[in-house]
């Protein structure tokens, strides 16, 4: 027989038995389906940097009619609950059992020295300033309104892509990169290490089944996995959640494909370091845990020192990400990102070579 | 059967060497058409290396494989092509029912429609399968997986069969079915290599070689290599006190092993050592303690015996 020919024949069965064990799993079925949308209701509705409903407590000593009409123009910023204490001491008990944010404090002589004290749970950096700044920035402004004055220079601020800086469109579409991710690394490593564990693996090398067409039948699979999740997610973000989708899909196709190369081989790489379905998870784990920290997701990479951002270079969630942000919210034209997905190709390559040579 | 020096597996000089250590030892290796050739040995002997090697899945460090005359170190595809393989363990998919492992089985050796139909259908009738087809092969009873086992390694009608201990586990009666169809499939002119350690089912083989360290210390017929005399010779004691003898044997100077077998017992003495010696101090013992002696004479040889005397010549 034509040697090609029973080499298509070879992959054809060999992608056959893949998708019916994937299909027929119910425990592949879950985690395909179940971890991507319980990822897209975490993210959509709890996970958030804005300040809403801030509890915060309020001394007031000087209670003088300045006072008062401060405390009345924070509260109408709406962004801020405000609860009235006798003293300093109740305050920070309050806050030290979480019950409340900040503490506003007015002193006795607040009419002479013009001083209003902020206290902020710096437990927890990123709300603390967030409050800080923002309820700094309410007073500033009712204080110069109540005197009649002009602010010293008008800044008028806009945001494209997203009006109202709202976090969701952009943590929903991340959700993607990172379900991508997790999903087809620890779907290569695994099913490719409990080949190993149960002898199927070797009981398939003694056909004329070359190691090549089983590791492009088992990453095809899983790569349609990959895929599926992609579309899965973004119907649920534009339909659900009203992200919007202003690129082109066939951008986002073409870099989850580059993307998938990569994810694909290192969980190749894992399944080649593996004996055990366990330990490939472990490892898995290990590497997809700083992946996504150094790639933007939810801390911006600009914030990181020097010698760390340089290593996010070698990320490829970084580039998808970049990419998967600008498909939904920007829609800027497909070659705007060229380098992007060059990277992402350049890495997606040097990975499949890595791990097919670890294989041999 | 063509002619004695065409085999269907050769293998010449054949070695394996994982760092120092030589797992297999310059081993010749041939099985002609229709033979049913076994490879004996303890564990770590060398056997599954050798098997391995043959079958292509782990090349050999020295040494030439030749399976139905096609090169298998530069040729491993082709060659795998013409074998079938049976592992120790099911090795098939569990989550696959039989039906969809064989489909895969037969695609994976190039065979598509019609012809798939008809091989698949014929091997779950030799096996009787076919009532089972639609069962998880992984809830399948062992004997059944074992006959699944050798379905999937005799669709592409291979001409030649590897058998690694392809009975471990199994319960009797089906071990026996097993060996039937062996002896059916030799007879069509498959050459069959079947690594096994039970001694009876060495028994039911054309031919056989032992395994030790990585090289082959004995070969031959069954027959011939019960025929070789022992060095240390068996005395068989039938004696419904042997349970008192077989304490007492341990302390003679001419006893080399007692070994219970049976209700009987078989005592081996030391190499040069003269039988009367020892049928005199059973005599002895059995008057002086009043232990009745039913039976006693030297022993018929087994192929243990055989095998234990060739070992232990061979560790010096």
């Amino acid at each position: 027989m034509n040697p090609m020919r029973a080499s298509l024949i070879r992959l054809r069965v060999l992608l056959g038995k893949e998708f019916l064990q994937l299909l027929r799993d119910p425990r592949m079925r879950f985690f395909m389906i179940i971890p991507p949308l319980f990822q897209l209701m975490a993210f959509g509705y709890a996970a958030s940097f804005d300040v809403h409903h801030a509890e915060i407590a309020v001394v007031d000593q000087a209670q003088t009619a300045t006072t008062r009409e401060l405390l009345a123009a924070v509260a109408a910023t709406g962004s801020f609950t405000l609860h009235y204490l006798p003293d300093v001491a109740t305050a920070s008990v309050s806050i030290d059992r979480g019950q409340v944010r900040a503490l506003l404090r007015f002193a006795p002589d607040f009419e002479t020295k013009h001083t209003a004290q902020i206290i902020a749970d710096g437990s927890d950096s990123n709300s603390a300033q967030m409050i800080t700044g923002q309820l700094s920035q309410a007073l500033q402004h009712s204080a110069q309104t109540s005197a009649g004055l002009d602010p010293p220079i008008q800044v008028e601020e806009r945001a494209w892509f997203n009006d109202n800086l709202d976090d969701r469109p952009y943590f929903v579409p991340g959700i993607i990169a990172t379900i991508v991710l997790i999903t087809t690394v620890i779907l290569t490593a695994m099913t490719i290490v409990r080949e190993r564990e149960f002898g199927t693996l070797e009981r398939l090398l003694v056909t004329p089944v070359a190691r090549l067409e089983f590791l492009v039948a088992k990453m095809a699979a899983v790569a349609s996995v990959g895929l599926f999740d992609v579309l899965l997610i973004s119907v649920i973000a534009v339909m659900w959640f009203d992200v919007p989708f202003r690129g082109n899909i066939v951008g986002l196709l073409a870099g989850s494909g580059l993307f998938l190369m990569s994810t694909l081989g290192i969980g190749l790489l894992i399944s080649s370091y593996s004996d055990t379905q366990q330990q490939a998870q472990l490892l898995a784990f290990f590497v997809i845990q700083p992946m996504v920290v150094l790639s933007g997701f939810a801390f911006p990479i600009q914030n990181m020192p020097e010698g760390v951002q340089w290593l996010t270079w070698l990320n490829p969630l970084r580039y998808y990400l970049l990419i998967i942000r600008d498909v939904f919210l920007k829609g800027s034209p497909v070659g705007t990102h060229g380098f992007e997905y060059g990277m992402m190709a350049a890495l997606g390559i040097a990975t499949l070579l890595l791990s097919l040579r670890r294989v041999k | 059967m063509k002619t004695d020096t065409a085999p269907l597996i050769r293998a010449e000089d054949l070695s394996r060497r994982f760092g120092e250590f030589t797992a297999v030892d310059r081993i010749q290796v041939a099985v002609h058409p229709g033979e049913v050739f076994g490879l004996l040995g303890a564990n770590g002997a060398g056997k599954t290396t050798a098997i391995r090697m043959l079958c292509g899945m782990l090349p050999p460090t020295d040494g030439r494989i030749e399976v139905a005359g096609v090169d298998m170190v530069r040729h491993a595809r082709r060659a795998r092509g013409q074998i079938g393989y049976v592992a120790q363990r099911f090795s098939l998919y569990g989550d696959l029912t039989v039906l969809e492992n064989l489909k895969l089985q037969a695609g994976l050796y190039g065979l598509t429609g019609v012809r798939r139909r008809d091989r698949v259908d014929a091997t779950l009738h030799l096996l009787n399968l076919t009532d089972r087809q639609a069962v998880m092969a992984g809830t399948l009873p062992l004997g059944y997986q074992q006959r699944l086992g050798l379905a999937a390694a005799l669709l592409h009608e291979p001409q030649v069969l590897f058998l690694d201990e392809p009975t471990s586990g199994v319960d009797p009666m089906a071990r026996q079915r097993f060996w039937e169809l062996i002896y059916t499939l030799a007879d069509s002119g498959i050459g069959i290599l079947v690594t096994t350690h039970y001694m009876d089912e060495a028994l039911f083989c054309d031919r056989l070689a032992l395994m030790q360290a990585g090289r082959i210390v004995a070969e031959g017929e069954p027959e011939t290599l019960l025929r070789r005399p022992l060095p240390t010779p068996i005395l068989e004691l039938d004696s419904p006190d042997a349970v008192i003898f077989e304490r007492l044997a341990q302390d003679w100077p001419e006893v080399r092993e007692v070994i219970p077998h049976a209700g009987q017992l078989r005592i081996r003495l030391h190499a040069g050592t003269d039988p009367a010696a020892l049928r005199a101090r059973i005599d002895q013992a059995a008057t002086a303690r009043r232990l009745t002696v039913t039976a006693l004479h030297p022993a018929t040889p087994e192929l243990e015996d055989a095998f234990v005397a060739v070992l232990e010549e061979n560790d010096g």
